[in-house]
């Protein structure tokens, strides 16, 4: 090996008289002129940054940098700044009546967009992004309404939860026919086909006919006589044709059996109060929120048996 | 070594012996007193392994072997290529399965063992630590041998290091599947196998320095700097980020020493240069050496290499931080970690000119070669990377690309297309060169290899930068009101096409690495080759090569 120093042909360069393994050389060329000016340029643009932003740790502290930069401040100029723009908004939707943000076009256009923003983040997991809802999780856009679809009781909904740990939340629940053994199994499929039929699905007539009597004695205390459901306890209106856990045989069943119970968290822990509005305000411009009740006949309105608004979708 | 032909047992044979003794204590006791059933499982493997070692040894006496000194000792060589093959294939298997996981989270099966979380360490370990960790062995095995002109030393030692090696990747794998993790991003495998992995390596940079110190060159081959400063630097690596106290010496829980931003740094302190050191210098020695000895031709410039190399060797480990830009840690830090990243570029750089160039007067060798072909892209790919990851470690470009899969994307370029394809190639180099065939059995199926692979590659990278960038962009989306435009499921949502794609590309590198076991198959098998009049002189064993003298050691 040692010296076997030659001119390489193709290159004309020479080799540095290295050779391993039999034939592996070198060429003795220099550095690539651009790679080297280009390394030694990083290098500079390294110590030009060294000087002006936080670079190297020193006994106590570290170099701040001549610009005094520093990214946490920035960021916190950044939130404090963006806090500012919204704290008008903010203020005013906190002070005011939920009912009366509507009418002033700007706060609604900002309860509405933050109101999404923050559906986004909370509530689509179970209602789906575009509120559309899945089985068990009742959609967001048309005008059934569980637990009432007016600006304040979507509020009152959302801060309390449904059937959550809050004292105030929707704590009525559908009972258990069929595990505690309240009706037999076949009473089920009788008063299933009859709820069905409500909603014009083909059913077995007879068995109908047979769970109408047995809807009269189990169910319409909450359902109402005519099915057509009560807010005040979140029971569904059953002949409309929307149906939060499925139309089959089956589904029906096992809502009868299990009364389901469906639970929402209580937001009111979870979002301040600011937030709450904002989201019942986007929940309820979606297309179906109802108009607030008139202060004098609306108690009466709600408890005589409403003439059936939707239900399935709680809220 | 010299050989005992008189009857005692040699020390070398004894030494193994009471290490396998030693080892199947241990194991028995773990299988059997084991807090859980992942140590018990663990252990049992242990036990396995060491007593078949064991037996093995008594079994093959170093007395009454002919020691074949002058030769290469290249056993543990092939047993290294061929677990490189074959856990490349599992490794990109499992990447393929989480792919689609990722695209149809229907897939992850709702069972613990199958899911994402799950499975992914085992993608990353099996393609880093397996596949190139294999690929590390079995080259730096062969080149410190060649290049020196020297014998491993030792009988048992390199057997154990390669088996050894392969112990812990069952023991990681099996661990995660099971649930057993640390919870550090490409440290994943708990303390005890951390222990395994140590005794492993040290005695794998043992071997390698003897070698070295035997050498019958006067200088070191530059591939074997890149080795030598892989190995050293994985072991301290290794070692520090490993620190860990376990719960119970029968149990396979532990918990870290360095506690929040500090336990942050030092693990991307580690991660960053388990790419530097294990997935860049190391894969640069498999460079330096299998692309002048494929082109036969010199490599481009002897300055530029040792230059390159300490730039890059000295550099490399400060750049760390630029995993945890906009994070608690320190900003001096982050700054730190970025302007190291920007000066990195060009001795990154260095070895991607001093691969290419030594093409020169051998270009035509691209279009009639497809080993060289796949060796050469791997250097096009890999200064893409290097410079892909300066730029990302810029903080303003950070800040967009960060948590985002262009990550991911960027990863990947560099693991398909830089140590996938090197490491395609040298095996391609090597596998006839081991089992002293005249060539590979086919060249036309490297071809089908190489155009699969890059058309995998490009699939991968482009559906991963696209991924990326909308992310990056959704996420910092702003209306008017200051409001976020996207909630982060619709992010989430925005990425499905991109995640199928991204799949389909890793499908096509999949295909292509059955491909290559097919080919590594019937070469070992020693099946006359189909095409041998297309392929080029060095295709062949050296000492098959027509007018070549047999190049002997010592």
């Amino acid at each position: 090996m040692a010296s076997d120093k030659h001119i390489d042909e193709v290159t004309g360069t020479e080799t540095t008289g290295h050779v391993w393994d039999g034939d592996i050389m070198e060429l003795n060329k220099p550095l690539p002129r651009w790679w080297l000016y280009t390394f030694y340029a990083c290098i500079v643009w390294s110590f030009g940054y060294w000087l002006v932003y936080p670079a190297w740790p020193m006994l106590t502290g570290y170099t701040k940098g001549i610009w005094g930069y520093s990214q946490r401040e920035a960021a916190a100029k950044d939130v404090a700044a963006a806090k500012i723009a919204q704290d008008k908004y903010r203020a005013a939707i906190a002070t005011m009546p939920i009912a009366d943000i509507k009418k002033n076009s700007e706060l609604f256009e900002f309860a509405r967009d933050g109101g999404a923003a923050i559906f986004g983040d909370n509530c689509a997991p179970c209602h789906g992004r575009g509120a559309q809802g899945a089985v068990g999780y009742p959609n967001l856009n048309d005008d059934d309404w569980l637990w009432g679809g007016d600006l304040e009781s979507i509020q009152n909904t959302i801060t309390h939860g449904v059937r959550s740990p809050d004292p105030e939340t929707h704590d009525t629940a559908m009972p258990r026919f069929g595990i505690d053994k309240i009706l037999e199994p076949a009473q089920i499929s009788d008063v299933a086909n009859y709820v069905r039929s409500l909603s014009h699905l083909n059913v077995d007539a007879a068995a109908a006919s047979r769970g109408a009597a047995i809807f009269a004695d189990n169910c319409a205390a909450c359902h109402g006589p005519d099915g057509k459901g009560n807010k005040d306890v979140g029971a569904p209106n059953l002949t409309d044709a929307i149906w939060l856990y499925g139309n089959s045989q089956n589904a029906v069943m096992q809502s009868v059996e299990t009364g389901r119970g469906g639970m929402m968290p209580a937001w009111g822990r979870r979002l301040d109060p600011i937030d709450i509005k904002m989201v019942a305000i986007y929940v309820h411009s979606l297309g179906g929120g109802k108009p607030e009740p008139k202060k004098e006949e609306s108690d009466e309105a709600e408890h005589t048996e409403p003439k059936g608004e939707g239900h399935e979708a709680p809220k | 070594m010299e050989d005992t032909a008189d009857g005692r047992p040699s020390i070398n044979d004894m030494l193994a012996l009471g290490s396998a003794l030693l080892f199947s204590i241990i194991g028995l006791i773990l299988a059997v007193s084991g807090a859980d059933v992942g140590m018990q499982l663990h252990g049992l493997f242990l036990l396995v392994a060491s007593a078949a070692a064991g037996i093995y040894v008594v079994s093959h006496p170093t007395n009454g072997h002919r020691k074949k000194a002058d030769c290469y000792f290249d056993g543990p060589v092939r047993v290294a290529t061929l677990a490189c093959v074959f856990w490349g294939v599992v490794g990109f298997l499992v990447g393929e399965i989480i792919a689609w996981q990722l695209a149809f989270p229907a897939l992850n099966f709702d069972l613990p063992w199958t899911n994402f979380g799950r499975l992914r360490p085992v993608h990353t370990s099996a393609v880093i630590f397996a596949f190139g960790g294999n690929a590390l062995l079995a080259t730096s095995l062969y080149v410190v041998q060649r290049t020196c002109r020297a014998r491993l030393p030792g009988r048992w030692a390199p057997w154990f290091v390669v088996w050894g090696y392969q112990l812990f990747i069952v023991i990681a794998a099996s661990g995660y599947v099971l649930g057993i993790t640390q919870s550090k991003e490409y440290a994943e495998p708990e303390w005890y196998a951390d222990i395994w992995l140590t005794i492993v390596w040290v005695t794998y940079l043992l071997i390698f320095l003897g070698t070295l110190r035997k050498r019958e060159e006067p200088h070191i081959y530059v591939a074997n700097w890149f080795y030598l400063a892989f190995i050293v630097t994985i072991a301290m690596l290794h070692v520090v980020n490993n620190l860990s106290l376990p719960v119970s010496l029968l149990g396979s829980e532990s918990y870290p020493l360095f506690p929040g931003v500090q336990g942050a740094m030092t693990q991307w302190w580690y991660g960053h240069n388990a790419v530097g050191f294990l997935l860049t210098a190391g894969f640069l020695g498999i460079m330096y050496y299998f692309i002048p000895k494929r082109a036969e031709r010199p490599i481009y410039s002897y300055r530029l290499s040792i230059v390159h190399f300490w730039s890059l060797i000295f550099l490399y480990i400060w750049a760390g931080p630029h995993h945890l830009h906009y994070t608690a840690l320190p900003e001096w830090a982050q700054t730190l970690g970025m302007t190291f990243s920007i000066m990195l570029w060009m001795p990154s750089w260095g070895g991607m000119i001093n691969g290419l160039m030594t093409l020169s007067g051998a270009w035509d060798r691209l279009r009639t070669d497809a080993v060289i072909r796949l060796l050469v892209v791997s250097v096009a790919f890999y200064g893409m990377s290097t410079f892909e990851g300066p730029l990302m470690s810029i903080k303003a470009v950070n800040s967009l690309s960060h948590y985002t899969d262009w990550t991911i994307g960027h990863v990947h370029s560099g693991a398909l297309g830089w140590v996938g394809m090197i490491s395609f190639g040298a095996v391609y180099c090597m596998v006839p060169w081991l089992w002293k065939r005249e060539g590979l059995y086919s060249m036309r199926l490297v071809e089908w290899h190489f155009w699969l692979a890059m058309i995998g590659i490009v699939l991968y990278i482009t559906s991963m930068w696209v991924a990326g960038i909308t992310q990056g962009l959704m996420w910092r989306a702003y209306d008017h009101l200051g409001f976020l435009k996207y909630s982060f499921i619709e992010t989430v949502e925005a990425l499905h096409w991109p995640y199928v794609i991204r799949a389909t590309g890793g499908f096509l590198f999949l295909l292509g690495g059955l491909i290559m076991v097919y080919n590594v198959w019937r070469t070992v098998r020693g099946d006359q080759p189909v095409d041998l009049k297309d392929q080029p002189r060095g295709a062949a064993a050296p000492e098959l090569r027509p007018g070549a003298v047999a190049v002997p050691a010592e």
